[in-house]
């Protein structure tokens, strides 16, 4: 239904910091325009998103109505340990799409 | 920077398909339009409901985002705060507020000591030429801001013509 895209470096060094770079393939329709009808177009976008290292929480962010279409959202993290990066968007809709990509920390 | 694709997909078929999804959007033409807009006041208010009666110090905070924006769209835009991002002492959170959008609210960011750098980027709306105000939250319970003001030429939030 909904593609999503991570970027981030396949491995670093303990404790390096690195970018996590997420795009998903979303309208994030505002709620706030008028169709040709004359109706407003109901609101339907994206307003969590998560990721967790290993299971813990290392980046939160809340989205409104501001954020553009296919929203891409980047961020730093520690390279503490070899493992997972869990990705969650949650949504209007019931839109939830879950990624994952791993690393791997020498 | 060595990148990694979850899927097998490329950026460029991930354009390809979400430009067809939102190429209506990018034909929009200017139609003066007036649902109800976020006031300064509005903005003060959401700003008053994350600081509370803290002190906004100016200063820590970056707000890069372009000052003459061409399509409101997707503007793109990154908060970066001065922080040793330690246990002791890190960014807590990032809010972003707007002006003249119809609510004051951009994003949330919540962050900790794991970030390791205290920066966030994302792409965002704006319907009018106005004014963005980025806060920051430090572990230490102190609040931190910059603006930055915004000139739009063509707005996000116009009537939809591809319905």
């Amino acid at each position: 239904m909904s593609n999503a895209l991570i970027r981030m470096p396949k491995s670093a060094k303990r404790g390096e910091v690195i970018e996590v770079k997420t795009l998903i393939q979303h309208p994030m329709e505002t709620g706030f325009r008028v169709g040709t009808n004359g109706t407003m177009i109901p609101r339907d976008i994206i307003d969590e998103f998560l990721c967790t290292y290993n299971g813990v929480e290392v980046f939160r962010l809340k989205m409104s109505s501001a954020i553009a279409a296919n929203p891409f959202v980047s961020f730093f993290t520690v390279a503490t340990e070899t493992g997972v990066l869990f990705f969650r968007w949650v949504g209007d809709n019931g839109f939830k799409v879950e990624e994952t990509a791993s690393i791997t920390v020498a | 920077m060595d990148t990694h694709h979850k899927t097998d997909m490329t950026r460029r078929g991930f354009l390809v398909q979400s430009g067809t999804a939102t190429a209506g959007a990018a034909l929009v033409t200017l139609i003066p339009l007036s649902p109800a807009s976020a006031t300064s006041d509005e903005m003060a208010a959401a700003i008053k409901e994350v600081v509370g009666s803290a002190k906004l110090n100016p200063g820590k905070v970056t707000l890069d985002i372009p000052p003459l924006v061409e399509n409101g769209n997707a503007v793109p835009m990154k908060v970066s705060v001065e922080s040793p991002m330690t246990a002791r002492d890190h960014v807590k959170a990032i809010h972003v507020f707007n002006e003249r959008n119809p609510q004051p609210y951009v994003m949330n960011a919540y962050l900790g000591p794991r970030a390791g750098r205290a920066s966030v980027s994302a792409h965002i709306k704006l319907r009018e030429s106005q004014k963005l105000v980025a806060i920051a939250e430090l572990s230490d319970g102190s609040f931190w801001t910059a603006s930055a003001n915004v000139i739009v030429t063509i707005a996000a939030c116009v009537e939809d013509l591809t319905l």
